[in-house]
Parts: C-alpha cells; structure tokens; sequence
C-alpha cells in the first residue's frame, strides 16, 4: 500500500526542487543576459538618455525623472491622475521635495 | 527521535487522506491559494527585477540635467546659457541635448524625436527603435513619413533599427541629424531641450548642482541621484493600484480560507472526537492539523512561486504587463534580468504560509481540547 | 485489575442544574472476565463506563489500575495509560469515514509512532482473525453493520489493550451478529483481557458468555452476580 504521507511528502520535494531550480535558472539567465545589459548600459552612456520607456501614453510619464512641475493632469505631484500608470509609482522625489516647502509656505496660517 | 518521525508521518498520512477524502474542496482551495501566491510573486518579481535593472542601466545618465523653466513650465536653453554654465567651476563637460515629443496619429503613440550625440545620422535618414519597427512595421531601407507641426510631411529613411535587447530604454527613440530635427520641428537655431553635464568630482554634484541654480536661477537641475530615485520608487506596489485591486481579493481569499480553515464543519468535530476517544492526546490532534494548513499553503506558496517566477522572467509578465504599464501603446518587449532579492521571497513565504496554518489552528484548539468521553455522551 | 472506590461524579458542578450522575460506587472488576453494567437510561452506567476506562476523571474518589492511583494523573498520562492499557468500542462504531478498514484500525496506534508496516501487519492479522481480511481496504461506509463492528473491534485491538470497553455494542446489532459478537469477546476473554462493557440487552446479560453483571440505578451499584462460573 503506497503511503499517503510519501505521496504528498514527494509531491511537496518535487515542488521544493522546481522552486530551488528557478535560482539556478535565475543565475544562469543573470549570466547570459550580462553582455547585452553592458551594452544597454552603453547606449544610455552613448545617447545620454535618462528613462526607461514603460509609458508612452504622456510626455510625463515617458521622462518620468524629467517632469514638469506643472503639466497637464499633474498639477501638484501628489494629485489624483488621469493616466493609471500614475497610481502606479509616486512622482519623482525630486517634485516631492520641492513641493513640500512650497506647500507649508502655501497653507494658511492659523 | 524515529519514533517522533514516524508519528509525524502518521499524523500526514491522517491528513493527507483527510484532504483526499475532501477532494473538491481541498484542489480548490490550492488552486485559488496558488494563484494568489502566484499574482503577489509576479508583481514583486517584476518589480524587484525592474527596479534593479533601471537602476543598473541608468547608472550611466548624464550626472546632471539642466532644465530651464518659465513660468513654472520647461522651455528651451537659448543660445549664450551653455557658456555661462561653462564658468561654473567643477563641471568637466557639457552638451545641449535635442529631443522631443512626435504624437503619431496612426498610432496615437508618442515617440521620442532625439539628435544623438555620439553618431552622425545623414540628413533624410533616422535610426528608429524596436517598438516603432514592430507597430509601424519598419524594416532597414523603408520610408517613413511624419507630419511637421507645421503641417508639412516629412519623409525619412530608416537606415538602422535599434537593438531588441535595450528595449527598455530605447523602444521609442527616433534618431536623425540635426539639421533634420530642426527643419522638423522648426526649433530655433542655437536652442537647445537642455544640457547634460558632467561633473569632475562626483561628491561634488550637489554643490554643482547648487551653484548652477545660484548661476542661473531660472533653471532646473536634475541629478542622476534623483533619477535613480525615481526609478528606484517605481512600481512601489505597496502605494499601487494594482495592489488596491489585490487587496480585495485577498481579502475575499481571507474570508474564503477562514471560513475553510477555521470553520469546523461538525463532520470534522465528530472526527477529533473520535481521535481523542481511542487515544489522541490533544497535541496529537493540533500537530495532524497543523501538517495540513502546513502543507497546503507551504505548497501552494511553492507553485505559486515557480508560476510567477516562469510568468515574469520567461514569458515577460505577459499577463500583468499591460496592467502595471498603464496605457501605454508602444508596450517595449523585454525580457529581464531575474534579480531576486531573497529577503522578499522570504517574506512572501511569511505572508502565505504563516496566516493560513495559523488559520488552520484556532479552532482547533477547542475541538482539539475536548473531553475524551464527548463521543460516548452523544 | 480495576478497583473504583467510593465513585461520585457530578455534571455542572456548582450550577443550579447540579446534577450526581454516580453516588458513590465500590467496586472491583476481575482480570480476564466479561463484566457487564447493567441498568435503565439515566441510571450511570456509561459514565461508570467512561471513568473505568479513563475517558473522564471521578469528581470524589479513587480509580486503581492494578493497585496504582490513577485518578490524579494529569491529562498527558492518563492518555498514554488510556492509549496502551484500553480499547474502545463505541455504540456508534465510531469509524471515520471516508477512511478503508484498515486506516481505520491503524488510527490508535499513530501517536505511538509505531512503524506503518508494523501497524499494518497486526491489523492484517486481527482483520484475518475477524473474517475480515477481503474487506481491508473498503471505505467504512460501504461495510455492512456486522462488518463496521468487527472492524471497530479491530481498531480497540490494535494497541494490545488489556482492557477493551464497549458501549452499548450490540444495539445496532440484531440477534445473529450479537451472539457473534459475544462469541468473539468470550474468545478475548479467553485469551486474558478484561471486558467490560454497558448494555440493557436482555441477549447479552443474560448470555451464558457474560462472568459478572452489575445493576446500576440513580447513581448506585444495587446487584453484583456472578454468573457463569465459580470463581477460582
């Protein structure tokens, strides 16, 4: 009679070595993909660019570290947006940083 | 120590066929269990692998980017700025960059128009990006016309499509000459988008920085400190929507698992009543049910993992992409580098497997604590 | 073998619905004999039961298992003392579904961490002694009551109890399987265990397999006879 317990104690090892094999497949995939990352490394050297290209639907979020203060949609850093991507990351810190003085300076005194 | 091993074996093998006996239930349970394991791995290897890989490659951004703003709005570097940044001390090198926005109304895409610096581009020729090769079906030698702001058409040649392996920076990058950029988008003579410079000394970036605004107090500069912070910010999930979305439904899982987990039907009570009544001592009891909240979730947490790991670095995270990148039309197609940063899997395996054996033991430690004549008083 | 002194036992103790379920009971139970508790509904006799066979504690006096003390013991030993010294047969049978026969007769012996083979093989044996043997790995809900009987019966026999007590056991039995019912535990007696079992089944206290009855009523033990045979 095979045995409950060996039944799902191997199925849990077989599970166990696919989740240890995705860190060696990690670490050779790290490998491979080196050179070409140098490259890409090269090309942002060479072009002088300054953001990844994940949205393209606005000027401001295409060049997210180069947003305006003020653009369209984006009146303040933190305001509620037209576009999901931006409930997806917050804006540049930089924007933050500038605009919390500004704000304290804004709010009334009481 | 054998015997212990062996009772533990006994009280799987209990639980084991308890779980096969449910079998509906109990692979329904896993398979929504690992799901969510699955979505919650994808999103924070995604995200992990992501953040590292911008801060990997944006490593080599210009130190700093000097924008010029009126009126609270970016406008362009007229001629003489250049040379006025040229006396501020510490700055070994600079360069007005050209570039800009094209909106496509084939595609209604954004592409960036951009003059590089490092390659002579002939006049009539562009070099374009692999998104603009796949949406536009763009090959080496084809003509390409863009409609001027100022209405008139233009026609370029494609002379070179840029590699497929740097799509996360260059997917949309149209590059030509400038003489051609500047006819295009009828951009003064001598104006540039703005200035990267570069700086000797790289502690001293900040007070170039400084300086540069004192010098010149219309202007912006944007270290790459600040565009790495940027970049390390994003996909912050915890702050995201996709997580807002998540968080319902882990909720519902919740409420599903508690309900599976800590509601003992009376079956199940009968069960444990019997076990104590023929020799269980209540610890045998909480050790057989905490091998099964053990094992479900430790395995749903396994293969949750491994799918999303296969999801994200294997099939490019083809199921949440269009998600995270929002509306984007010119979705760039990469493949990333699997960066895994062991302390969040350790905390996801926390998160999945903690809460649902917990899960699994409350209640039975009443049950578990009965009285052993309860079967015989029925 | 089992000696109760001055038994009383009290549910919900101190509330208005106080209730003496026993009221003082003295009594000896013999090694290797059939024992039967004997009474009406309400008249103890299965908690007598439950305390002779360590499944609840006495509220007043003294239970003595070959000469030891064993009503004070914490929960942990009177398990273990429950676990290798008793085996239950309840009126339900108690099986768990959905588990075959012979999971179902392995289960007392998992906490001792007996090897599986072990545990298998003597319940091979004791299905085989039972005439149960084809019936190994049939769920228990598919077995017939006689079968679900012997198999409840292996399941007591698994640990090699001295002691097997049962509850009321042929009251989901009709006259042909009581009998051999009773034939099977006179063979256990036979062979040196105690039983000890309650029933108000005319067919078992008065079978001639049955050595000593006791008469229970209100929480007292009214008649002790000895019925079947001289005692050494």
């Amino acid at each position: 009679m095979s045995r409950p317990s060996d039944r799902v104690l191997a199925f849990t090892l077989f599970a166990a070595a696919l989740f240890a094999a995705t860190f060696v497949d990690a670490g050779i995939r790290r490998d491979a993909h080196e050179p070409a990352l140098q490259r890409t490394e090269r090309l942002v050297e060479d072009l002088r660019l300054s953001d990844l290209v994940l949205f393209t639907e606005a000027r401001y979020t295409r060049h997210l570290s180069q947003a305006d203060l003020h653009s369209a949609f984006q009146d303040h850093p933190v305001a509620l947006e037209h576009f999901p991507s931006g409930s997806l990351l917050p804006p540049p810190a930089l924007l933050l940083d500038r605009h919390e003085p500004l704000d304290r300076e804004a709010a009334p005194s009481d | 120590m054998n015997r212990w091993i062996e009772k533990q074996r006994h009280l799987i093998d209990f639980t084991a066929s308890s779980l096969a006996r449910r079998k509906g239930k109990s692979l329904g349970l896993l398979v929504v269990y690992t799901l969510l394991v699955f979505v919650l791995a994808s999103v924070s290897l995604y995200t992990h692998a992501l953040r590292n890989e911008a801060t990997r490659v944006l490593a080599g951004t210009p130190e700093v980017v000097l924008q010029r703003l009126i009126a609270g709005r970016h406008d362009l570097i007229p001629p003489g700025y250049i040379e006025k940044i040229g006396r501020v001390r510490g700055v070994q090198k600079i360069e007005g960059r050209l570039w800009g926005y094209y909106y496509d109304s084939v595609l209604k895409a954004n592409y960036t128009f951009m003059v590089p610096s490092d390659r002579r581009i002939a006049e009539g020729e562009i070099v374009v990006g692999p998104a603009l090769e796949r949406s536009r079906g763009l090959a080496e030698g084809n003509g390409i016309s863009f409609r001027a702001y100022s209405g008139e058409l233009h026609t370029f040649i494609v002379s070179e499509v840029l590699a497929h392996e740097s799509e996360l920076v260059n997917a949309d990058l149209v590059l030509m000459s400038e003489a051609d950029f500047r006819r295009f988008f009828a951009y003064p003579d001598g104006h540039y988008t703005d200035i990267a410079l570069w700086v000797a000394n790289p502690q001293e970036v900040r007070n170039v920085g400084l300086k540069l605004i004192n010098a010149l107090p219309d202007s912006r500069p944007i270290l790459r400190e600040e565009v790495l912070r940027t970049y390390a910010s994003i996909f912050d999930w915890r702050e995201g929507m996709m997580l807002a979305l998540l968080s319902a439904a882990i909720l519902a899982f919740g409420i599903f698992a508690w309900e599976k987990a800590a509601g003992l039907s009376a079956e199940e009570k009968r069960e444990i009543g019997i076990l104590k009544a023929i020799g269980w001592e209540t610890g045998d009891v909480i050790a057989m049910k905490f091998w099964e909240g053990f094992l479900v979730s430790l395995l749903a947490f396994l293969l949750g993992y491994v799918a999303a790991y296969v999801h994200v670095f294997h099939f490019e995270f083809a199921l949440f992409a269009p998600v995270l990148q929002g509306w984007a039309v010119l979705y760039p197609s990469f493949a990333l580098t699997p960066k895994i940063d062991g302390l969040q899997v350790a905390t996801l395996f926390v998160f999945s497997v903690l809460p649902y054996t917990a899960a699994t033991l409350v209640p039975i430690w009443r049950a578990a604590t009965t009285d052993p004549d309860t079967v015989m008083r029925s | 073998m089992l000696e109760l002194a001055n038994i009383r036992k009290a549910f919900n103790q101190g509330q208005h619905n106080e209730y003496w379920a026993l009221k003082g009971i003295d009594l000896e139970i013999p090694p290797a004999r059939v024992n039967v508790l004997k009474g009406p509904s309400g008249s103890g006799k299965t908690t007598l039961l439950t305390i002779l066979g360590c499944l609840a504690r006495p509220t007043e006096g003294r239970v003595r298992l070959k000469g030891e003390d064993i009503s004070g013991l914490p929960e942990r030993f009177l398990t273990e003392i429950r676990r290798s010294t008793f085996g239950f047969i309840f009126q339900q049978f108690n099986l768990v579904r959905g588990l075959s026969a012979i999971e179902n007769i392995i289960l007392p012996g998992y906490p001792t961490g007996t090897p599986r083979a072990r545990l298998v093989e003597r319940a091979e044996a004791l299905l085989a002694d039972m005439q149960l043997s084809h019936r190994r790995d049939a769920k228990v809900e598919w077995l017939s009551g006689g079968e679900q009987q012997r198999v409840a019966i292996c399941r007591a026999l698994i640990n090699d109890p001295e002691i097997l007590v049962a509850d009321e056991p042929t009251a989901n039995l009709d006259s042909k399987l009581s009998a051999e019912f009773l034939a099977i535990l006179r063979r256990l007696a036979e062979a040196g265990r105690t039983v000890i079992l309650t029933s108000h089944d005319p067919l078992v206290v008065e079978s001639e397999v049955v050595d000593r009855v006791y008469s229970l009523r209100d929480g007292q033990l009214i008649e002790v006879v000895d019925t079947r045979r001289a005692w050494p």
